[in-house]
């Protein structure tokens, strides 16, 4: 393939893949809601509300405030939306390799997810509000808070293939071509067990949810780090917001539930792409609705210090238990 | 968040109101924070004076009642009831007996409807929305019930001089009975999803502390005295309508949790307990009601010839769900007071905010401003505003302008 072909390769993959990212996003975001609502003993607003609040924020005005250093306000939701759409390239979609294909892996995207959680806190100090500061300081101790429990899982699932004899495991093409539940025993299993609901838990903080959601936190900041935002710089955080939800649970299902449909039932290439793309959807809403929706109307906001607690102390503890089982795992296999 | 960096650390002010979503009525709160932490609380009411009382000194008591309606949003009937009596202190009125019942009967409902509301809003404060919802919804049936009964959601407009406007017919008691069985089967799993929950635990344990001498020192009122162990109520202490014939026992939360420690969790106890307590006083009332008249006079005119014999001055209290609410009013031989004040049970219990913010973290801020269930709108009484700009006026400038008007008044 000669430089001009993969180069439009990757403008087609990354334009195609923001497209899927933005409704996809949205989509799930209003089904979201829609899901809470219902919980709630609400109606609950349609599914396509998160597109209609899209293209009438689109349509606003941004207003600046005063203290606001311009540049950095504006660029901040840039940032965040295209650093998002940037993960979406690493992840396989269903049967679909990731535009990228095996340039990245796991490692890259845990440093990734840092990115749109930096734009946020650079958007929300260059707010110059009060309340945008200290939702900006939250956030920075939140994404340290729970970047131990993530570590941890992504290392132990990597340690774990590396174990079982699988080469580059922490690509992500690796893991999805070994399951993780295939190479271990009992023990491992309950450990991966483990770490896939850390990782559920993680998600809520990533995407400031409760009760992880203290850098947001309507009742007490206003809303934080967007309290400043309106109109298009609004819009687009809120599609980041989106396309982060499905990053996450993509994630979670490419190292989780890696299986095709096509791996199962006998059918044509154009119908496997077709039904594996249907249903990685299908895993993306089941893990977004067990680890967003459900958690979220089921709790009370945490304070921020309790936040840094629950990630340290009992995820960190939490995962460190699941490592060692899937340690004495690979031991146990051995012996 | 300390970095040992001395220009991170050194306090900042974060300012919470007039208007913010923590708010459910305009306060300014301006905190001076270190970090999460909050140093120094301090508070401005008086953005939301409406001057009730003044228009009530230009109207006859009866239409006053109608303006106390209006007073507080959720109180519909607190305030027209400690009106009420005290207009009818001073006029001597005996109000019939079954008219006493009914207004205990109006109060408790109220009382439930106040609480399930503000437990609702608890829930939100904390982010918790579900709860929100899901309390908002089983308070329906107490307004409904109060709709039947009064006619009104919201403003009942049933309390009269002398009485009440509308009696409880015989065929009322199914739809009253259900409602109090509604919430009597549905108590235990209010305390169990309150009081059980691990966020709401982890939220409202050891937040927001008022000690009972802190309770005491600073004259608080209603549940938020009550939940730091002070034992008042005023249906007890002072007993009026038909209060007096009932069986009222003033609810402390060392009875259910067996101490007492003056926290926002403790505050959410005795409400809900109250929820209860109040279906009980309406089922007491029900049983012993006597029949008979509900107004001392029927005529307008009547009554309104006699506000004009009236002379005297009279305090009227009643337990509002927030506490306890008092009207002082005067009357000098004319249809219209010569004074009429409102004190509203927040008055009492706004002071209690400053012992218990301070040391928390902003993250409490939400939680700890509406554990008193404060009522703004009712607590305002006065704003002082001269050429456009709003002034704080000290103790010694309201004694000289006090002295002053007396001196003016004895002329």
């Amino acid at each position: 393939m000669s430089l001009v072909d993969t180069a439009l390769a990757v403008v087609l993959g990354t334009l195609a893949m923001a497209a899927f990212g933005f409704v996809a996003g949205l989509t799930v975001l209003g089904i979201d809601r829609k899901l809470a609502a219902h919980m709630q003993a609400r109606i609950g607003p349609p599914i396509r509300q998160p597109f209609i609040d899209v293209a009438k924020l689109l349509r606003k005005e941004n207003v600046v405030p005063e203290n606001a250093i311009p540049w950095l306000f504006h660029a901040a939701p840039v940032i965040a939306f295209a650093s998002t759409i940037t993960i979406l390239l690493y992840l396989p979609i269903g049967g679909i390799a990731p535009v990228f294909g095996g340039a990245g892996d796991l490692i890259l995207i845990v440093y990734l997810l840092t990115v749109p959680a930096l734009a946020m806190v650079a958007g929300g100090f260059a707010s110059g509000s009060p309340y945008a500061t200290i939702g900006a300081q939250r956030e920075m101790v939140i994404l340290m808070a729970y970047e131990l429990p993530l570590a941890i899982a992504v290392i132990a699932i990597a340690w774990r293939l590396a174990a079982a004899g699988v080469a580059e495991p922490f690509s992500l093409a690796a893991i999805a071509a070994n399951p993780v539940w295939g190479v271990v025993g009992p023990l491992g299993i309950v450990g991966f067990a483990i770490l896939f609901v850390i990782l559920a838990w993680v998600t809520p903080a990533e995407l400031s949810r409760v009760p992880f959601d203290a850098q947001e936190a309507e009742t007490e900041l206003a809303g934080g780090l967007l309290v400043e935002y309106s109109g298009k710089n609004f819009a687009l955080f809120y599609m980041a917001q989106g396309v982060k939800t499905i990053v996450m649970a993509a994630l979670a299902v490419a190292i989780f539930l890696p299986w095709n449909l096509s791996d199962f039932v006998a059918m044509t290439p154009a119908v496997a792409v077709v039904a594996d793309f249907a249903f990685f959807l299908a895993k993306v809403l089941l893990v977004a609705f067990f680890s967003v929706s459900l958690i979220r109307v089921s709790m009370a906001r945490f304070r921020i210090t309790q936040i840094v607690s629950v990630y340290w102390l009992w995820f960190g503890v939490l995962g460190l238990v699941g490592l060692l089982l899937i340690v004495l795992d690979a031991y146990a296999g051995v012996w | 968040m300390s970095d040992g960096n001395p220009a991170k650390t050194t306090p900042y002010t974060v300012p919470i109101g007039p208007i913010h979503p923590a708010l459910k009525e305009p306060v300014m709160f301006t905190f001076r924070m270190n970090g999460e932490q909050i140093e120094k609380a301090d508070f401005a009411p008086g953005q939301t004076h409406r001057g009730i009382e003044w228009m009530g000194m230009r109207r006859n008591p009866i239409q006053i009642v109608h303006l106390t309606d209006r007073i507080c949003g959720i109180c519909g009937v607190s305030h027209s009831l400690a009106f009420a009596r005290a207009v009818e202190q001073i006029m001597e009125i005996d109000v019939p007996e079954r008219a006493d019942y009914i207004r205990a009967i109006i109060a408790e409902f109220e009382r439930i409807q106040s609480h399930l509301l503000w437990a609702g809003m608890a829930a939100h404060e904390l982010g918790f929305d579900t709860l929100l919802h899901l309390t908002w919804r089983v308070r329906e049936q107490a307004m409904d019930t109060i709709e039947l009964l009064t006619g009104n959601r919201v403003n009942y407009g049933i309390i009269q001089i002398g009485g009440v406007r509308r009696d409880i017919t015989p065929d009322q008691h199914p739809a009253i009975h259900e409602c109090l069985d509604y919430y009597r089967d549905l108590q235990g799993k209010l305390l169990r999803i309150f009081l059980e929950d691990a966020t709401i635990q982890m939220r409202c344990r050891d937040c927001g502390i008022l000690t009972r001498d802190d309770a005491l020192r600073l004259c608080t009122v209603g549940p938020t005295a009550r939940a730091s162990g002070v034992n008042m109520d005023v249906r007890v202490d002072f007993p009026y309508a038909a209060y007096g014939d009932l069986d009222i026992e003033p609810i402390l939360p060392d009875r259910y949790l067996g101490e007492t420690r003056g926290d926002v969790f403790d505050r959410i106890v005795v409400r809900l307990l109250e929820v209860e307590q109040s279906a009980g006083i309406i089922r007491q009332c029900l049983d012993v009601m006597p029949a008979g008249d509900i107004l001392w006079e029927t005529k307008i005119p009547k009554i309104l010839a006699a506000f004009k014999k009236a002379h005297g001055e009279a305090v009227g209290r009643h337990e509002a769900p927030r506490g306890e609410v008092l009207h002082y009013v005067r009357m000098d031989g004319k249809e219209h007071p010569t004074a009429w004040k409102v004190k509203a049970s927040s008055y009492s219990n706004l002071m209690s905010w400053i012992p218990m913010l301070e040391g928390e973290q902003i993250a409490d801020i939400p939680i700890i401003v509406a554990s008193i269930d404060p009522c703004l709108s009712c607590t305002d009484r006065v704003a002082v505003v001269r050429g456009g700009r709003r002034s704080i006026m000290t103790k010694e400038e309201l004694h000289r302008l006090s002295v002053e008007k007396t001196r003016r008044l004895m002329r």
